[in-house]
């Protein structure tokens, strides 16, 4: 679903993807850790070209993402093509980013009424499905600072989810909330995962990577240092690097 | 004290006025609802309404192209704002007013074909056009600053989020950015538009038979010149108390969703004021906080 071959991204002089290799199969769920400024958010952010990426390739479900391939070389894709494109690829954030001048309903049928062209009827009807399954059936109406942070990030999931995405990537979706309030979305997103979605989910949790996760990759200065089974890394890892981080958080 | 001492200096004000020999407020009251005046109050609101009209939907393109990362776009926006800013609104309709004495015609064509079109400047920029102009391309530069400080309040994780959902960037601006920035964008447009009530005065020197024109009209014929001013000043002083009220609407408006709860209206604050009045003293302490909660004071 996600295939990275040797990507490369730098700010100014700071180079912070260093040849970044992986590939995420179709319903498997990868978790990432990783040190603070190690580069995970902006890879997630590669994925959906929310980042251009310097050098190498990264593409999604069979397509180069942003660029187009001709003969040998890349053009860049004009922004309706980057546009549709990342409509197939749902993503959650650290601080939620609900629109707070919409009600959780409005937030969740906004995108595939203006960007599918769905109809409103259409729309709202799967928002509410979605808005009952993440358990906030009774919250439609609410504008998000209404909401506690745990429901505002069950509200983001919807929305993502309301695109139908082929793949949900998550940056943190835990990190800013109050520890009783991990559970709640900890809880949908386990569900998303036994329901086949492909996910790549930054996360400190490593709790969730061990029970949910397929795989869990381990970053560190822009490069994976190691990668494998939840369960392998982190009882039993290999390199030192990634031993001195988990002993650090765990 | 310091109240006392303030009400004695405006009441002296007021009955020094009042009682003023050659000050005949008849013919205020004469002059208040004349036909000419009233119609002058509708070229005024007309005035008004199109140059901010112009101003705003303007002034939100040039803020655009002035963030647009293309340099061509956002310096083509800075000079905009440079000039127009740069220069007295009154020379611009002044120059507008008087373009045919230099531009006798003006055409649109295109380049080595026949077609062709052009017309006399006079029949184009009369002098309601030549003000509408002069006041609105101003307001254009003052309003692109206002919406640009507007769109850059928004948080970029908005943007973020609309682009992640597949949102073009016109649609992320449209549907998400602005509606957010109007928080900040509205309270100073509203000074705006109210301050462009009175500057449309300025149509004068374009002899648009605008309110201030008409009274100075009038004044001309009958020397009654005083009482005329004070007939004009009441009628903007009336216009811009509505569009005072308008305004605190609108921001309450959209201010939804930035406040747990709407501030009340004033006259939903008014009737829980005399129920307050009428109920015990225990006051319950979700009810009536003292003092206006406008949201436009509550930018973050
Ligand atoms: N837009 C940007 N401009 C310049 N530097 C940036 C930008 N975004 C990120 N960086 C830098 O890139 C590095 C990696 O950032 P990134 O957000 O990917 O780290 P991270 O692994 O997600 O860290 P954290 O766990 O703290 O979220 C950091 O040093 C950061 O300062
Ligand atoms: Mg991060």
């Amino acid at each position: 679903m996600v295939k990275a071959e040797a990507v490369h991204k730098s700010f100014g002089r700071l180079e912070v993807l260093r040849g970044i290799d992986l590939e995420v199969a179709p319903r498997e769920v990868m978790c990432m850790i990783g040190p603070s400024g190690s580069g995970k958010s902006t890879f997630l952010r590669c994925i959906n070209h929310l980042e251009k990426i310097d050098a190498g390739r990264l593409s999604v479900d069979g397509e180069l993402v942003g660029y187009r391939e001709r003969g040998d070389k890349l053009h860049e894709l004009p922004d309706k093509e980057v546009c549709r494109k990342r409509s197939e690829i749902g993503m959650v954030f650290q601080r939620f980013n609900l629109f707070p001048h919409m009600t959780a309903l409005e937030n969740v049928i906004e995108a595939p009424i203006r960007v599918k062209k769905e109809s409103r009827a259409v729309a709202a009807a799967r928002a509410r499905k979605l808005l009952d399954r993440v358990g906030l059936s009774e919250k439609m109406n609410a504008y998000p600072n209404q909401l506690s942070g745990g429901q505002q990030q069950r509200v983001a999931i919807a929305r993502a989810l309301a695109m139908e995405p082929k793949l949900m990537l998550f940056d943190e979706p835990t990190s800013a909330l109050d520890p009783e309030l991990v559970g709640e979305v900890l809880d949908v997103m386990r569900g998303l995962a036994g329901d086949g979605m492909t996910m790549v989910v930054v996360t400190h949790e490593m709790g969730f990577a061990r029970e949910v996760g397929d795989s869990l990759v381990f970053m560190d200065g822009g490069v994976i240092v190691e990668e494998g089974k939840p369960r392998d890394v982190l009882t039993n890892p290999q390199q030192e690097r990634t031993r001195t981080f988990l002993s650090k958080v765990l | 004290m310091a109240a006392v001492l303030v009400l004695a200096i405006i009441a002296g004000i007021a009955y020094t006025m009042a009682t003023a020999p050659n000050l005949r407020w008849e013919a205020v009251g004469h002059f208040l609802f004349q036909r000419l005046i009233l119609q002058g109050i509708v070229i005024t609101l007309e005035l008004t309404a199109l140059a901010m009209l112009i101003g705003i939907v303007l002034g939100a393109i040039v803020a655009v192209m002035r963030l647009s990362p293309n340099p061509v776009v956002s310096s083509v926006s800075w000079c905009y704002i440079w000039f127009f800013r740069g220069t007295p609104v009154l020379v611009q309709i002044f120059f507008w007013y008087n373009l045919a004495t230099v531009l006798p015609y003006v055409g649109l064509g295109i380049p080595f074909t026949p077609i062709h079109w052009q017309a006399p400047t006079n029949s184009l920029i009369a002098p309601f056009m030549a003000a509408t102009l002069g006041l609105g391309l101003n307001e254009a530069a003052y309003m692109a600053e206002i919406v640009r400080a507007g769109i850059i309040s928004v948080e970029h994780g908005q943007t973020e989020a609309a682009q992640a959902l597949g949102m073009t960037r016109l649609l992320v601006m449209r549907r998400i950015v602005l509606p957010q920035a109007m928080r900040v964008i509205i309270p100073p447009t509203g000074n705006e538009t109210i301050s462009m009530l009175k500057t449309s005065s300025l149509a004068f020197v374009a002899s648009v038979p605008e309110l201030f024109t008409r009274s100075q009209q009038i004044a001309s014929a009958n020397y009654d010149v005083i009482e005329l001013a004070i007939v004009a000043s009441i009628w903007y002083l009336a216009m811009t108390s509505i569009l005072t009220v308008g305004q605190y609407y609108l921001e309450r408006y959209f201010g939804r969703g930035s406040l747990r709860e709407l501030p009340p209206t004033p006259l939903q604050r008014f009737r829980r004021m005399l129920l307050t009045f009428h109920a015990p003293p225990p006051m319950p302490p979700d009810v009536a906080p003292p003092g206006p909660a406008v949201p436009g004071s509550e930018h973050r």
